[in-house]
């Protein structure tokens, strides 16, 4: 199956800091397949973040086109935006961005929430999610009382939780200890094989090494060295 | 995200920081609470002014004599006596005054009532028997005057309670005599206490006479006949500018004068209670201006806090954004959330008033009536301002933008 799921053409972000222009992205083309485990690295300053933003509809490009799951993205407004991302992209944060004051289950229902779905239905995935990334047993605990890798994978069942076309990780495991780093990372290796499209960004050479592809990015730029980068 | 899910993560975030939520619910709460109370405290007001001029009598209007020039001095209202008995006689004929229900002429002086080795000054009225209907009386003892008593001229009073414990003491005063102006008076009656009054007699100190007793015996000056004070009674509440309407045009044919320069003055209750009323407004008024400023300052702190809240909360928006939240779903958490925090203040407010709405004539002599729709109007008020305190905060998380808030620390 090759069908791509992702396709950047000629995407271009450009700040305008004063009397200076600032290419942050110029010219990237690429495309991600369905089911593919893709790592996009590169140091800190490479336009990876700003390229993070692009693929997760969090920012529109300057110039170019992003077709996600087929629909043409770049052009749309942020209600549109908000929708996108609340339907097809599951986001995991370095930070996890959990709201403490909720227990589990309830910080795994919050995009359900905004998709309209009934209370009953949410909670039915929500422990369904939880149950899948193996915390059915901490549904109940507020973001305080679990560790750090357990409050990872809470926010990777959350991600899952819209059935998304993409997850997309951004430094999942930039504040996890090794062992919590293996734990989250086979995850996504088990979702890889259930056939979740994921797109990890990181700057650590050993997490992109889990992935079926790595893309480089140095100033703002696919890395062309790379033979399996760019296609 | 529907209406009950925004309702409960505004709880929930009011919830999560309970003392600052109370804090802000204060000033609301103390806004309404002075609402309720002033405006109880007016209303109150009003509605004792209302029942002692009610004390007075029902549909009542009162009719005094004009005033004499004396050596080009004018004397006060009542001084001349342009007002009879035979005036009483006219507006009580239903066909020139089919409004009026009952007339009680009245003629007063100041006398020494002599009991045995007792003596007491007190105000000694002529009058019929209809004085009691329409000045709203009863008689706690005995029975009151009658058309035998006035057509024969007995000497015969009721007394007030005042006078007649003043008097006779503990025991009965019904069967005693004393005398006035030489004359030997017998007790047929007490009236009932109405208690003080607003009017500057004490209505439960005088010694009541039928009309032709007084003429006879008590009067001095030249009309015998001449009266006080002409009380009239209307048939109804409706009908009373139709009562006073018929009152002027009668005696000012009898006097054969004209209304604009009539010897004499009608005036009514409703003119008493509109002045009381319009007195009592004002101070509501001002009151509640007051209460009023203290809400508004309320709905400030409302605002104040939700802007604290908006940037303690980017990343919350940040994320909420990121997972789909549109501009209008996030504007929507906090105005509803600042709206909560409206109506949870006026709610506690309204509590609070009702409160010293009770406690409040316990310690000050001042009775406070609690009014519904005041109340009501309140609550609705609190929660429009904190709907309305919320509005700017909110567009400022709306317009956050997701990237800038999942970055900020």
């Amino acid at each position: 199956m090759t069908v791509p799921i992702l396709q950047l053409r000629d995407v271009r972000k450009t700040y305008f800091g004063g009397a200076v222009e600032v290419h942050a992205v110029h010219d990237v083309s690429l495309s991600i397949e369905e089911g593919e485990y893709v790592a996009i690295m590169g140091p800190s300053g490479s336009g990876k973040s700003t390229l993070m933003n692009i693929l997760g509809c969090l920012d529109s490009p300057t110039s170019g086109t992003y077709e996600l799951a087929g629909v043409d993205v770049s052009g749309m407004d942020e209600v549109e935006l908000a929708q996108v991302r609340n339907r097809r992209i599951g986001f995991v944060f370095q930070q996890f961005n959990l709201l403490t004051s909720l227990p589990a289950w309830r910080n795994v229902e919050l995009p359900l929430g905004y998709a309209g779905l009934s209370r009953a239905e949410r909670k039915t995935r929500a422990l369904r999610a939880l149950e899948r990334v193996g915390l059915a047993d901490r549904v109940d605990h507020k973001p305080g009382q679990l560790s750090g890798g357990q409050q990872q994978r809470v926010a990777v069942a959350r991600a899952l939780v819209t059935d998304p076309a993409m997850i997309l990780a951004d430094e999942p495991t930039g504040n996890l200890d090794s062992r919590s780093t293996e734990d989250v990372l086979t995850l996504f290796a088990e979702l890889h094989q259930a056939g979740r499209t994921i797109v990890l960004i990181t700057h650590e050479a050993e997490v992109a090494a889990v992935a079926g592809r790595v893309i480089r990015i140095r100033d703002g730029q696919v890395d062309q060295r790379d033979p399996a980068g760019a296609r | 995200m529907s209406y009950s899910d925004t309702l409960r993560t505004a709880l929930e975030a009011i919830r999560s920081h309970r003392l600052r939520s109370m804090l802000t619910m204060l000033g609301i709460l103390i806004g309404i609470a002075a609402v309720i109370v002033t405006v109880g405290l007016g209303k109150g007001a009003q509605a004792e002014v209302r029942s002692q001029i009610d004390k007075l009598g029902s549909n009542l209007l009162i009719i005094s004599p004009g005033s004499t020039t004396t050596a080009g001095v004018r004397g006060g209202r009542g001084t001349a006596s342009t007002l009879t008995t035979e005036d009483a006689v006219a507006l009580s004929t239903s066909d020139i005054a089919p409004d009026i229900a009952l007339v009680a002429p009245v003629s007063t002086t100041s006398a020494s009532l002599v009991a045995g080795t007792t003596n007491w000054t007190s105000s000694v009225v002529g009058t019929t028997p209809d004085w009691l209907t329409v000045r709203a009386r009863t008689v706690s003892a005995g029975r009151f005057l009658t058309q035998d008593d006035l057509n024969q001229a007995r000497p015969v009073a009721v007394l007030g309670p005042t006078t007649a414990t003043e008097l006779f003491g503990a025991q009965s005063a019904v069967g005693q005599t004393f005398t006035v102006n030489n004359t030997t008076v017998t007790v047929i009656g007490v009236l009932d206490s109405v208690g003080s009054s607003s009017s500057s007699t004490d209505e439960d100190d005088q010694a009541l006479i039928p009309q032709t007793t007084y003429a006879s015996r008590i009067a001095t000056g030249t009309n015998r006949d001449s009266v006080s004070t002409l009380y009239v009674e209307a048939v109804s509440q409706n009908s009373l500018s139709a009562a006073y309407q018929e009152a002027q045009a009668a005696l000012a044919t009898a006097h054969g004068v004209t209304v604009a320069n009539a010897d004499f003055t009608i005036s009514s209750q409703q003119s008493l209670v509109a002045t009381a009323t319009a007195t009592d407004r004002t101070l509501t008024v001002l009151l509640g201006g007051v209460a009023g400023i203290s809400l508004l300052v309320g709905g400030l702190g409302v605002m104040n806090i939700m802007l604290v809240s908006v940037s303690e909360r980017v990343r919350e928006i940040g994320l909420r954004k990121a997972l789909g939240a549109t501009p209008s779903a996030v504007r929507r958490q906090f105005i509803v959330e600042a709206g909560v925090l409206g109506l949870g203040g006026g709610l506690l407010g309204l509590l609070l008033g009702i409160g010293c709405s009770v406690g409040l004539p316990h310690f000050i002599n001042q009775p406070v009536q609690i009014s519904p729709s005041a109340a009501v109007l309140a609550v609705v008020v609190a929660l429009i301002i904190g709907l309305f305190a919320g509005v700017y905060p909110a567009a400022r998380a709306a317009r956050l933008s997701p990237i800038d808030a999942l970055r900020s620390e």
